[in-house]
Order: C-alpha cells, then sequence, then structure tokens
C-alpha cells in the first residue's frame, strides 16, 4: 500500500495494460497523479497517451492492472460506484464533444439537469457563474457551429466543472489552436485545478503547455512510461527519448544548449546573442 | 445493447423530455411522406386492380375489398416501414454515429449517463409509440386514395366503394397488420441504433453505417413479414 494514498482525490494507476488485436498499446504503466497539481502524459502521437487516458476515465478497461481513485478501485467497482465516482469527474475532450442541437447555456446546464434538483433560475446562475469563470460572456444562446474552436474548448471547461468535481481530465487541450488561445487554456486549467482543489491530468504534446503548467509530467514512449519528473527537471533530463521529443527541432536544441552553458557559467549576463547563434 | 438499456434512468424528466423528442423527429417529421406514399398506393391498387377484373361475373364491389385488405395486410405496414426504414433509420444511424465520432458519446459516459438507456431507448420506445400510428394513417389514406382514384377516373363510383369497404370485413386483419408494425418499428428503430452506436473511423463509416443498417432493416422487415404471415394466417 503505498504511503500517497491517504491524500485526498489522487489517483494511482498500478501496472496499467492495454492491448487491441493482440498488439500492447499500454505496457506496464504504474504512475501516482497528485492532488492540486497539473499531471501532464506527454509523448508523441501514438505512444498511447489517448489510450491511457481512457483506461483512467473507464472508457476502456485495462487487460491488467487497475486504477485507483482515493484508494478505490475503479476496475472492480460496480456499476453504482462507477456512476457515483463519474459525477465527480470532468472531462475535456480534443473536439470539445460539444452536444450540437444544444445551445452554450444548455451544453453547460446538460449536467446539472441531470443530476441536481436545483430550479431554473439556480442552474442559469451556476452556468452564468462557470460561463464567466472561463471567460465566456454573451455566448449563452449561441450553438456550438457558431463559435470559434477556442470558445469550445472554454464551454467544454465550463461543462467539465460545473458540477464541481474532484478530478478533471483534459484529452488534448491545445489541438487546432493558435499560440496564444493555447495559453490561454492552459492559464485557466492550472487557475481552475488551484482554485476548486482538482486532481487534473492533460494529455498533450505541447511543449509550450508542458513549461507552463505541468507540475507532474509523465512521457510515454512506445506505450510505456519512460520518463516522470517536473517541468524544472524536463530540460535538464538525460533520458534519450525524452531529449528526442522535447528537443525535435533545432531552435529547441540549441535553447536548451545554451541553457545547460549557462548554468555551468560559461555565458555571462551580459552575453552577445548575435555571436552565440552564428 | 437490449440489456445494457435497461437500467433506472438518472433523471426521470429528461429522459421523458427525450421521448418526446424522439417521438417528433421518428412520427411527426415522417407524416408528409407517409401521406404521398399511402394516397398513391391506394390510388395505383385501385387502378391496377380494376385493370385485371375483366370478367364482368365479379362484382365492380370486390376492387374495393381487394383494395382494403391489400393495404390493410400489405401494403400499409410493410411498404410504409420500409420506406421509413431508410428516413428514420439512416437518421438515427447517422445521428449516434456523428455522436460516437465526435465524443459526445463518451462525454455522456464519463458524466455517469447510462448511454444506451438515455440515446438509445427512447428512440425504440418513440418507434413503437408512432409507427404503429403512421402505418394506422396509411391505411385509412391508402383506401381513401383509392376511393377518389376510383371516382375521379370513373372506374368506381364512391357507392359501390364504400359497399365493397363493408363487405366480409375480418377485423382480425387489423390485429395482424398491427402485429406486423410493432415488429417492423422495433427493427427500424434497434438495428440503425446498433449500427450507429458502434461506428468507429470517420464521416465516410457514418454513411457506411447508415447505407448497412436501412440495408439490414429492410431485409429482417421482409423476413418478418414472411414469418408473421405463416404464422399468423
Amino acid at each position: 500500500m503505498h504511503w500517497l494514498q491517504f491524500y485526498y482525490r489522487m489517483i494511482e494507476l498500478k501496472n496499467i495494460e492495454k492491448g487491441f488485436a493482440g498488439k500492447l498499446v499500454i505496457n506496464d504503466v504504474s504512475a501516482i497523479l497528485e492532488t492540486g497539481k497539473c499531471n501532464l502524459i506527454i509523448g508523441a502521437s501514438g505512444s498511447g497517451k489517448t489510450v491511457l487516458m481512457k483506461c483512467l476515465v473507464g472508457l476502456f478497461e485495462p487487460d491488467k492492472g487497475d486504477v485507483l481513485y482515493d484508494g478505490d478501485s475503479f476496475t472492480n467497482m460496480n456499476e453504482d460506484g462507477r456512476k457515483n465516482l463519474r459525477q465527480q469527474i470532468g472531462m475535456l475532450f480534443q473536439g470539445s464533444a460539444l452536444f450540437d442541437s444544444m445551445t452554450v447555456e444548455q451544453n453547460v446546464m446538460f449536467p446539472l439537469d441531470m443530476f441536481t434538483k436545483l430550479n431554473l433560475k439556480q442552474k442559469q446562475q451556476k452556468v452564468n457563474e462557470v460561463l464567466s469563470r472561463v471567460n465566456l460572456k454573451d455566448a449563452n444562446k449561441k450553438f456550438p457551429s457558431e463559435i470559434s474552436g477556442g470558445m469550445k474548448k472554454r464551454v467544454g471547461i465550463a461543462r467539465a466543472i460545473v458540477l464541481n468535481p474532484k478530478f478533471l481530465f483534459c484529452d488534448e487541450p491545445n489541438s487546432g489552436l493558435d499560440p496564444k488561445t493555447s495559453l490561454v487554456i492552459d492559464k485557466l486549467i492550472k487557475e481552475i485545478t488551484t482554485e476548486f482543489g482538482m486532481t487534473t491530468v492533460v494529455n498533450t504534446h505541447d511543449m509550450n503547455s508542458v513549461m507552463e503548467i505541468g507540475d507532474k509530467i509523465i512521457f510515454m514512449h512506445q506505450g510505456h512510461k519512460e520518463w516522470e519528473g517536473t517541468n524544472k527537471d524536463i530540460i535538464f533530463s538525460k533520458n534519450e527519448e525524452l531529449n528526442q521529443f522535447i528537443f525535435a527541432s533545432e531552435f529547441l536544441q540549441d535553447a536548451k544548449d545554451m541553457r545547460m552553458l549557462e548554468s555551468k557559467g560559461k555565458i555571462s549576463e551580459d552575453r552577445d546573442m548575435d555571436k552565440l547563434m552564428s | 445493447m437490449i440489456k445494457g438499456m435497461v437500467s433506472k434512468p438518472e433523471n426521470w424528466k429528461l429522459y421523458w423530455k427525450e421521448l418526446m423528442h424522439q417521438c417528433n423527429e421518428i412520427g411527426v417529421r415522417s407524416i408528409g411522406i407517409v401521406v404521398i406514399i399511402a394516397v398513391f398506393l391506394g390510388a395505383v391498387t385501385t387502378v391496377q386492380t380494376a385493370y385485371q377484373l375483366v370478367t364482368p361475373l365479379i362484382p365492380k364491389s370486390v376492387i374495393a375489398v381487394i383494395v382494403r385488405d391489400n393495404i390493410i395486410l400489405e401494403l400499409a405496414p410493410t411498404l410504409i416501414c420500409v420506406v421509413l426504414a431508410g428516413v428514420v433509420g439512416s437518421r438515427i444511424a447517422s445521428e449516434l454515429g456523428n455522436m460516437r465520432i465526435s465524443e459526445q458519446i463518451d462525454a455522456l459516459e464519463i458524466m455517469g449517463i447510462n448511454t444506451k438507456a438515455y440515446l438509445i431507448m427512447p428512440k425504440i420506445l418513440a418507434a413503437l409509440i408512432v409507427v404503429p400510428c403512421l402505418v394506422i394513417l396509411a391505411a385509412v389514406l391508402g383506401i381513401w386514395g383509392g376511393k377518389v382514384a376510383g371516382e375521379l377516373s370513373g372506374i368506381l363510383p364512391n357507392e359501390i366503394f364504400n359497399q365493397g369497404l363493408l363487405e366480409d370485413f375480418i377485423p382480425y386483419n387489423v390485429f395482424f397488420a398491427m402485429s406486423k408494425a410493432y415488429t417492423y418499428s422495433f427493427i427500424i428503430s434497434s438495428i440503425p441504433a446498433y449500427y450507429g452506436y458502434h461506428v468507429q473511423g470517420g464521416s465516410l463509416e457514418i454513411g457506411r453505417a447508415g447505407t448497412k443498417s436501412v440495408i439490414v432493416s429492410c431485409i429482417l422487415i421482409l423476413l418478418a413479414d414472411y414469418a408473421l404471415a405463416a404464422i399468423l394466417l
């Protein structure tokens, strides 16, 4: 029994394995996703991030291993137990997964309609509260097809947090967004995590997100956990696969080299950047 | 799939709202096509039956008897449901397929909602409620279409048609038609729901699921048609 299981709102993965058609996609992954922190699962496309997240939320059943929420085994939970737990989970999907036939307001109100006994006025108040929390105003009556990608993500976040969940999952929250909007979404996820004291798990391959919000980072490579650490450790990591992933571009490699030299005191504060770059 | 649908609703009010929505989508939105097809089916049946009955030994009121029984026993339930399999079936398959591909079904699952119960059950129940009503409407309009065609073309005056309608009427035929209607309602709602719910891939697969569900529904309707006729008649 891990001592951390006595933390509240913690998720623990124990030796998760998942395969499709005889091919192992997730291979023996164990990790602890901590409370009040942004836990990032990073890796290249096809590394198993999304499958791992779907195992975490129960959309896929792991072939082996277990997922523990606050020490309770999700895999062995009965249907009622799972239903109760799922009401404490919010998820932002890659494509936002908003209901096409509903307006923004109806989308956010849907979990309240389904699971609470609040009257219409109370529900509207709550919806306006979360929509203003995600900085989305004057969009209540619009349909998902009438709003931008960034706004859809914010509506997705608003819907995910409207029931005050303990756990927030975000699958590729920045996919298809410009760098500026990505930054806004990252900031929002970070703020919400801290504000509500949630356990947030973010699936991403966006290095900006990693550096911006990655309190804890799990690097997936070919279906297994290759590296684990924080955004402070990642730049100086000696893991070859991780370095290949994060320093895929020459520019980033140069930036890393410079930081390494800087850390060793070989570059002074008043460095001549033109000279160094040449 | 059927087993997974049977569970206590998370919120009765929302399930009821969804049922009413589906009744509107499946029933009310299909009225137009059902009216057009039924009226012309009746009209054509009258004209073609009169064309085949050339002997003066058979009274003209028999045309009305044939039109009535044909429409009640076969045309109203079977043909209308084959058309509905296309109209309603492709809509159900594409709606659920699109929800699956765009992760809307996953979003509902994550919220703790039984998606089979919330998305599929109301569609099947709605079909069981409204399709038999559409079949009754089609039977009535089909017979009326036959009567109008008989009068307009001068084949059969209204009085003789009305007289024929009352001749040798067997109420059991209505029961048989309703048995068909309920069986087909289940087929045209559950088969597309199955294919739509289990779509994997992209928009191409949604189209394929729609086509496949219509083909399978039509074949099953024809098989059930024969089976019911063999068992109940």
